[in-house]
């Protein structure tokens, strides 16, 4: 089995909250309450106009595509055996881009395009660890 | 009409003249070997160094422990590091300290050893260890390698503007040519073991196989070591140098990041040039000798565009009819010393674009551009498709 991918690791005060938020199957991002600007990735302030007074939003989960490669060469163990696997910046409706993976195709450099629909689909790590949000064709 | 005002000028360089060091030289040597030469190119000594610039990456506190091992004391210090286009910014910053009397002789050094320590930059993706943040803790899950990253923003550019496959290949097919033309550059393709060390076509880069798609290997650079130095010093001393002075006469520098709603294929070039070309009183029709950084392919199209050669989104035409060969009378030409594709790429690449632009406007090139006055220097620090900087050295011959 090939080793588990590189994980998110704790503590880390920004990104805390999003991770923790995965493990009920819920994409968070934050809002700005004093000027309205969408943040992420996550930290403890705006970054439009420097307030730390924010709150947290959950996410439809669905988007656009923005852009994408398949990497077909990776030297890391957890994915160098992987095959072609596809990594993108999908654009949510909400407002934020996320860098995630595009699953659920079945020729990564023919199947998926700048400007597909996708919905998010949640690639659980283990038993009270945190899932992955991943994008699928919509 | 370029500016007049003459405030500072690269006065010496030196390039080490090997991309596979072996055992038993370090980062370290390679940047004192490269200051003592170019000190030498300069016509000056060890002495006359009074401020050090240099990423302060490779041992020690920062600028503290390159200034000791050196053995310099100098008056200013400076570590600014922002990946590969530190060179550039070091450039610009030295200018501006020397416009005010701050220091006289502003050495810049770099060095590595990226390909003896079989560091595999391009494709080994995030390590998911050392210290945790909020890039790696969002980045670091998704396996997108350094490739990858740049993958996107030619995936990107494809798309929104039709840029082709052929088009970004005939710039790895300009500089393949200038690089044969360069005996260090052959020498580096032959010593790392290229296969086919020769002149490409756009069919050899569309051939090779896909690393990251839609990115082809010989549209990605090499990794080398190697290293260099690059002398700035004021206009008093710029006139007892031994080589004519090679002015620097505009600067600008910009980041960009990933950022909601974002223009990916956008480069930080488009805010820093307009600065840069502004100072310097030019506009990029004017510009000879364009040393665009080619980390890969895509990264010489967004600089073009950015930097305003040609409208965005139109780099595509604009690469590909051949103005970017040292022999076509168009301008620019590009990257006349082979770049990071062909030539030189331990790692960091904004130092030998400054270099190679002051020995075209000095007339030492091996691809040299007959009468070329003006240069620009545009490096690309960090990765293009998630956070990066760009720096920009506009240049005159004297």
């Amino acid at each position: 089995m090939a080793p588990l991918r590189p994980q998110p690791r704790f503590p880390e005060s920004d990104t805390e909250s999003f991770w923790e938020a995965t493990k009920r199957h819920e994409l968070t991002y934050q809002t700005c309450n004093r000027c309205n600007g969408v943040i992420f990735y996550p930290r403890r302030h705006c970054t439009y106009c420097g307030s730390d007074d924010t709150g947290w939003n959950v996410s439809q989960g669905l988007g656009t595509v923005y852009t994408f490669s398949v990497i077909v060469q990776s030297r890391h163990p957890a994915f160098k055996d992987l095959g072609a696997y596809a990594v993108a910046y999908v654009d949510l409706d909400e407002g934020f881009r996320i860098m995630t993976n595009i699953v659920g195709v079945q020729d990564p450099t023919t199947d998926i395009q700048c400007g597909m629909r996708v919905k998010l689909r949640w690639e659980d790590q283990g038993e009270g660890e945190v899932s992955l949000p991943m994008f699928e064709p919509a | 009409m370029p500016r007049d005002s003459r405030i500072a000028a690269i006065v010496g360089i030196n390039e080490y003249p090997l991309r596979v060091v072996g055992p038993g030289t370090n980062a370290l040597q390679i940047k004192a070997s490269c200051a003592a030469k170019a000190l030498e190119d300069a016509g000056f000594t060890w002495q006359d160094v009074d401020a050090v610039y240099d990423t302060g990456t490779d041992q020690g506190i920062g600028g503290l422990g390159i200034c000791e091992y050196f053995g310099f004391k100098p008056k200013v210090i400076d570590n600014t590091s922002v990946g590969g286009t530190s060179y550039e910014f070091h450039a610009n910053h030295a200018m501006r300290m020397i416009a005010q009397g701050k220091c006289n002789l502003a050495l810049i050094t770099y060095g590595s050893t990226a390909h003896s320590d079989r560091r595999a930059i391009g494709t080994a993706g995030a390590t998911g260890q050392g210290v945790s943040n909020m890039l790696n803790n969002m980045e670091d899950p998704w396996g997108l390698t350094l490739i990858g990253n740049y993958a996107m923003v030619k995936q990107r550019h494809k798309h929104q503007y039709g840029t082709t496959d052929e088009q970004f290949a005939a710039i790895s097919v300009a500089t393949r040519r200038h690089a044969m033309r360069n005996p260090e550059a052959v020498k580096a393709m032959t010593d790392l073991e290229f296969v086919g060390v020769r002149e490409i076509s756009v069919e050899d880069v569309l051939d090779s196989r896909i690393i990251a798609y839609p990115l082809h290997l010989l549209e990605c650079c090499m990794v080398s070591d190697g290293g260099g130095a690059v002398l700035i010093a004021s206009p008093e001393m710029a006139r007892n140098a031994r080589k004519k002075p090679v002015w620097i006469i505009g600067a600008g520098e910009a980041t960009k990041y990933r950022e909601n709603g974002g223009d990916i294929t956008v480069s930080a070039g488009a805010q820093s040039a307009p600065v840069a070309f502004a100072e310097a009183g030019v506009s990029p029709s004017e510009i000879d000798i364009l040393m665009a950084y080619d980390s890969f392919s895509i990264t010489v199209m967004c600089m073009i565009e950015d930097l305003g050669f040609c409208t965005k989104g139109e780099g595509g035409d604009f690469v590909s009819d051949g103005k970017l060969h040292f022999d076509d009378p168009r301008k620019p030409t590009i990257n006349t010393d082979g770049g990071g594709l062909s030539s030189n790429h331990p790692g960091a690449r904004g130092i030998f674009l400054l270099m190679e632009a002051t020995r075209q406007l000095r007339g030492e090139s091996t691809s040299q551009v007959d009468g070329a006055k003006l240069a620009v220097a545009v490096g690309n620090g960090g990765q293009l498709g998630s956070r990066h900087a760009t720096g920009v050295t506009v240049l005159a011959a004297d």
